[in-house]
């Protein structure tokens, strides 16, 4: 077996790409860090409203959600067009939101149990006599921290 | 024949495609979430034990109607001024006890910080978007407030001293340095926003 021949001089080296893996896992590891995995899938619209005037939520694990807002296309036959409450997974009624939170309590840490904040997620264009509904719904229950939760921004983009 | 020498290097060059699949895949399932807003306290089930009789002018009343008019105190108002007018009625100090207030002393409106309540009541069909606005704009007048206190005392925001307390990262000795100031800020303007029940009509 002959040994290859020598390239020539003066050719311009091919530039090495072995770096490229490391560059794209980096980028990688970034997203997988900053990111959080979907856990429930939204069934209602949920564009929240702007404010400024904001605080950074606590910790995931001292959360509770409450998604509200109209349903979406796919289940609009079924459920109308008027805003509903989901709960995990399922389209909800007010009186449900009680046992939900004692639920969902009670499957969070002991310590926890006393500063959890219930997160509300309420599609900009929602009616306030549902969240109020909810709101005493919380109230009997004891989960006074709520938490309005929407995007940074003007609040009073809102009103257009 | 080609005879080998030692083993044949894998090839590496298919593991940036690899990587890249896996960022391909984190990009679409994944979302960076929202998680921030308007912490607010609900006030108890059961009513306080005696009834409290509050002056009607340490009361401002915020009324926000179905299509988003705005009443304060009996007044029609644009939303953009209700955060001044907030301000106005929190810092008014009209019974002369408040050494750090810098109101018109207005004997129609609010003793001292510490008495004056905000009142917010809204209509059942009154838009979440709208509420929203007003407890940013009423959350806005107590923050401006506290901030030029701070600025006043610690030469420093309120919301940004509150925020580092908050914050996770922040050390523990630092924790307490800020707790006492963060805390005789708060006292110095507390915020007593009233939430009444949703009138129906």
């Amino acid at each position: 077996m002959s040994k290859f021949s020598k390239k020539k001089s003066g050719e311009v080296p091919a530039v090495s790409t072995a770096s490229l893996p490391d560059i794209v896992f980096m980028l990688l590891f970034f997203f997988m860090t900053v990111t959080v995995m979907k856990d429930n899938s939204l069934k209602v619209e949920n564009i929240l409203p702007n404010a400024n005037e904001i605080k950074k939520l606590d910790k995931k694990d001292r959360v509770i959600y409450i998604y509200v807002g109209k349903p979406s296309k796919e289940y609009e036959k079924v459920y109308g067009t008027e805003p509903k409450i989901q709960l995990n997974d399922k389209f909800s009624d007010p009186s449900e939101v009680g046992s939900y939170i004692l639920q969902e309590r009670a499957k969070k840490h002991q310590d926890l149990q006393n500063f959890l904040t219930t997160s509300l997620k309420v599609d900009k264009n929602a009616n306030m006599g549902l969240i109020s509904d909810i709101k005493s719904e919380l109230r009997k229950v004891n989960a006074l921290k709520v938490n309005y939760t929407t995007y940074e921004g003007d609040a009073f983009r809102n009103l257009q | 024949m080609a005879r080998r020498e030692g083993a044949p290097e894998v090839s590496a060059g298919s593991m940036a495609d690899i990587a890249f699949l896996l960022l391909i895949f984190f990009l679409v399932t994944t979302t960076i979430e929202t998680d921030a807003g308007l912490d607010r306290m609900l006030p108890p089930m059961e009513p306080p034990e005696d009834d409290v009789v509050i002056k009607q002018k340490n009361i401002l009343q915020v009324i926000v109607n179905r299509s988003g008019q705005l009443l304060v105190d009996d007044e029609l108002t644009d939303l953009k001024a209700l955060r001044l007018k907030a301000m106005d009625f929190l810092d008014n100090n009209g019974d002369g006890t408040c050494t750090y207030c810098k109101g018109k002393k207005n004997v129609e409106s609010s003793d001292n910080p510490a008495k004056a309540i905000i009142s917010l009541k809204n209509d059942r069909e009154t838009k979440y978007s709208t509420y929203i606005t007003v407890q940013n704009e009423l959350v806005g007048a107590y923050n401006d407030l506290r901030d030029r206190e701070a600025q006043r005392l610690f030469g420093q925001d309120f919301t940004e001293m509150e925020a580092t307390y908050l914050d996770q990262q922040t050390p523990p000795s630092e924790k307490e340095k800020l707790k006492e100031k963060v805390k005789q800020i708060q006292d110095l303007f507390p915020q007593k926003l009233s939430e009444a029940e949703t009138s129906s009509n």
